[in-house]
């Protein structure tokens, strides 16, 4: 049993099911991310956590209590909102004191809290300022901080990021998660950015039409991805069309190209099979090893400053290879041959979609 | 100076006399009290009438009474009905436009059938029953106007993230409308208490109907007794009307400044 527990959770709105036999458990303290498209359900999934929502069926336990009945303010679950959702006629002292006058707390005690939190988030100058005078970083800090301040039991993040531009998001999701870390405090955050969820969260959930593909850590998640849609959905991925030549040995044939996989294969020989590589797992130019060999014709080459991408093409099919740049290594040209190298372990086998 | 800007300036100053001239006629007419000159008398007649103060006093508590009441029947439904019953919402918007089609002599009548003192709430029984009678009628006319300016102001900000932050915090709904959601809407408020300002002021219908000591049958009254008094009368009316539109346009105003600094507070996007 976790801290939250998130148990066989269904919602429908009418006909329509967003989320299906959703599971999950949450540690204490742990950093949870919840990512997919548009509709997949992840929103819904937060909003029924603050009670916004209720469940059609299953259960939202908070330290072993079922909540699921409890309003949303009486669960005392902090929450950020995509669009701040300041009080405008608040200054931002009032904003972060008002879940403290909420509960009731008196004025003396109210005004150390929101001085501890106005130095947590870095805006100790500003507390006299309204919403509208702050930039959209300082408001999502002062959000942050006004769900911080009543000592939620849970923190939840709805696409606090996406309003900003990328620089403020990539120091503020840092700033997000040093907070979080310091306050120990068990959050889920929702993202449709595999980037933002992959670099901040312990765990990260990836949700399809409704359900969880796939929950784990971001490096096997990235790496080790359990589903074609999460395969396809975090990261890039060069996706390759095989037929399967030896299914017990592992054998397949990419146009005339014999590939040795290593591993058994599902089906029999001649079925169609969809192989899938990243971009950064192919090698090529002097010392690239690996023992698998793709003979390639180089059609386009940009160089991005760190990394080198390659668009090539391997047995009539286009993919996209990335690497990073070396100064001893100019950009190879464009319409030259090379051989691509990459480990039968760094390709993965889709399944039939 | 091309034809087509020539036919504007001429359809302006048309519209501008069509407008302009009667009231400047009936200001010169109130200036005439003395013969052979222009003079204040029939103002200052007026102003020394005891009515005249009186009517005034009595129609102003009751705008502010009927304002009171308006603000507090139409601020929660119209935040209501924005939150949580919003397929209900052209179904209360068009109760509201009704007191513009329905003559306001047959809703007075419907009132005086309905609270009759030998109805099962006998309000024209006593002078205060039939002077909340008369400010719940007011209500009824000004709904129109009360509805359609909250209800834009209720617009203007993320109204369903606002009331859901106040909850995630605690807050309960009494809390919520009290301090997050009337400070915000507080220029429109404003905006429907000056037309609702002026409706009072002016009505008469309710008023005579209900045998109540207001501005506006009191208007009636002199128009048809005294000659230059009415013309006089008429201008302080419209002064008080227009002082009330000018607070409007005020309010306006400064509407649109908070609407464009709530705007950028959502929409802002760099540090």
């Amino acid at each position: 049993m976790g801290h939250l527990d998130l148990v066989h959770l269904e919602k429908a709105f009418g006909a329509t099911r967003v989320v299906e036999d959703f599971t999950l458990s949450i540690a204490e303290g742990e950093f949870i991310s919840l990512l997919g498209p548009s509709g997949c359900g992840k929103t819904t999934i937060l909003r029924m956590v603050a009670g916004f929502e209720s469940p059609s069926a299953g259960a939202i336990r908070l330290a072993g209590a079922d909540i699921s009945g409890l309003r949303p303010r009486e669960r005392n679950i902090g929450m950020v909102f995509q669009s701040y959702a300041l009080f405008p006629n608040l200054t931002v002292r009032q904003n972060i004191g008002f879940g403290l006058e909420v509960a009731g707390l008196p004025k003396p005690e109210i005004a150390p809290c929101v001085d501890e939190m106005l130095a947590l988030i870095g805006l100790d100058a500003l507390g006299g300022r309204y919403p509208f005078q702050l930039s959209g970083g300082q408001q999502q800090r002062v959000a942050l901080a006004r769900a911080l301040a009543p000592r939620p039991r849970v923190l939840l993040l709805d696409e606090p990021l996406s309003a900003l531009d990328a620089q403020i998001r990539v120091s503020l999701r840092t700033e997000m998660r040093a907070i979080q870390r310091e306050l120990g405090i068990t959050t889920l955050f929702v993202t449709h950015d595999q980037e933002e969820a992959l670099s901040i969260s312990d765990r990260v959930v990836v949700m399809n039409k409704g359900r969880a593909e796939q929950t784990d850590v971001p490096f096997a998640i990235y790496n080790r991805p359990a589903t074609s849609f999460v395969a396809n959905f975090v990261g890039a991925l060069n996706t390759l069309e095989a037929v399967i030549e030896n299914a017990t040995g592992g054998h397949v044939r990419i146009a005339d190209l014999t590939v040795p996989l290593g591993r058994q294969l599902q089906g029999q020989k001649g079925d169609s099979i969809r192989l899938a590589i990243r971009p950064e797992s192919f090698r090529h130019g002097a010392g690239a090893g690996g023992d698998i060999v793709l003979p390639a014709v180089l059609e386009d080459v940009h160089f991005l400053g760190s990394v080198i991408r390659i668009r090539a093409r391997v047995a009539g099919q286009l993919i996209s290879v990335d690497s990073f740049n070396r100064p001893d290594q100019p950009p190879p040209p464009v319409g030259a041959t090379t051989a691509l190298r990459l480990s039968a372990s760094d390709i993965l086998v889709l399944e039939a979609s | 100076m091309s034809a087509r800007r020539l036919l504007a300036w001429a359809i302006l100053i048309a519209a501008v006399l069509f407008f302009a001239l009667p009231l400047i006629g009936m200001f010169e007419f109130s200036l005439r009290a003395r013969r052979g000159t222009w003079s204040l008398d029939a103002y200052a007649n007026v102003l020394k009438d005891p009515q005249f103060l009186g009517t005034l006093a009595y129609s102003a508590v009751l705008s502010v009474v009927t304002i009171v009441l308006g603000i507090l029947i139409v601020v929660p439904t119209a935040f209501w009905v924005r939150l949580k019953f919003r397929r209900f919402r052209p179904v209360v918007e068009f109760i509201t436009v009704l007191p513009l089609v329905i003559p306001p002599i047959v809703i007075v009548f419907g009132y005086l059938r309905l609270y009759n003192t030998s109805s099962w709430l006998p309000l024209t029984g006593s002078t205060t029953g039939t002077d909340l009678l008369l400010s719940l009628g007011y209500v009824t006319l000004s709904l129109p106007y009360m509805y359609r300016a909250i209800d834009n102001g209720l617009g203007a900000f993320d109204l369903k993230a606002l009331t859901e932050a106040a909850q995630s915090l605690g807050a309960g709904w009494g809390r919520i409308l009290y301090r997050v959601i009337l400070p915000n809407v507080l220029v429109a408020v404003l905006s429907g208490a000056f037309i609702t300002f002026a409706i009072v002021i002016g009505e008469y219908v309710f008023a005579a109907l209900m045998n109540r000591p207001a501005f506006g049958p009191y208007m009636v009254w002199t128009g048809s007794n005294k000659a230059y008094e009415p013309a006089a009368l008429a201008v302080v009316a419209f002064g008080l009307t227009w002082g009330a539109m000018g607070l409007l346009q005020l309010a306006a105003t400064l509407s649109t400044t908070g609407l464009s600094k709530t705007r950028l507070s959502k929409t802002r996007r760099t540090r």
